[in-house]
């Protein structure tokens, strides 16, 4: 499944990257060691932290789309540091709950 | 033998936005040499802790690298306030970053856990006044 394929099912929109990566499996949560150390690489990272450290996590764990809930704005100088290493980052109106309920029954 | 391979950085402590610069080039260029992933992971992991620790705590500092044929070793050294108690800043969730910092994503209290798990050797050499120096060894 590519994360192409789940951008229409969490009504997201893209704000940057390539979206033909193919995912697997979903890790949730703001905390930045926390995502460090548990965001597999080609996961979906959903989180609602927008700052350019979480465009260093992702550039060092490599999950397949970072994806921000709740419709929060990627900063200027993360979207810069996502566009530099390749990360895709999707953003999506829904919390962080329904958007794992919606990839749940799309069957991630 | 080959020789070992030398990075060093100069560790920006009035700046967030750069904080993990040298652990991103680090893990770019262990990857153009196509080192082991999973290695790849636990010296990212453990560098980027170091790095932020530095950031938060110490107004930055110097990290240097070195591989060789059997281990990368990180050397992280500050010239920050020094760590009072060792053993309570190893537990997980232990944090004395203040709001600012919590705001950003930074404060779960496992900086020095990650650092721990992810290596074979870890080192803290502090004095309080003077600084800290941090050594990491991931073996290959």
């Amino acid at each position: 499944m590519t994360v192409n394929d789940i951008c229409k099912d969490i009504d997201a929109e893209v704000i940057c990257g390539d979206t033909s990566k193919e995912f697997c499996g979903v890790y949730v949560g703001d905390l930045l060691s926390r995502a460090m150390s548990h965001v597999e690489c080609g996961n979906l990272w959903v989180t609602i932290m927008s700052n350019v450290n979480v465009a260093a996590v992702a550039t060092l764990t490599e999950p397949a789309a970072v994806i921000l809930a709740e419709d929060v704005e990627l900063q200027e100088d993360a979207f810069k540091g996502a566009n530099e290493n390749g990360i895709t980052v999707l953003r999506s109106p829904l919390s962080a709950y329904e958007i794992c309920v919606r990839l749940h029954e799309a069957a991630v | 033998m080959s020789e070992a391979l030398k990075f060093h950085f100069d560790i920006d402590g009035s700046d967030f936005s750069s904080a993990g610069v040298a652990s991103v080039m680090v893990k770019k260029k262990l990857r153009q040499l196509s080192y082991d992933p999973e290695v790849i992971r636990k010296v990212s992991i453990a560098m980027y802790e170091g790095e932020i620790n530095m950031v938060i705590h110490a107004c930055g500092g110097t990290a240097d690298v070195e591989v060789s044929d059997e281990e990368i070793t990180i050397i992280l050294r500050d010239k920050g306030p020094g760590i009072p108690d060792v053993e309570l800043a190893m537990q997980a969730g232990f944090s004395t970053a203040h709001d600012n910092i919590r705001n950003l994503g930074f404060g779960a209290g496992m900086g020095f856990p990650n650092m721990k798990k992810y290596t074979d050797y870890l080192n803290v050499d502090t004095v309080i006044g003077e600084g800290t120096t941090v050594t990491m060894k991931v073996k290959l």
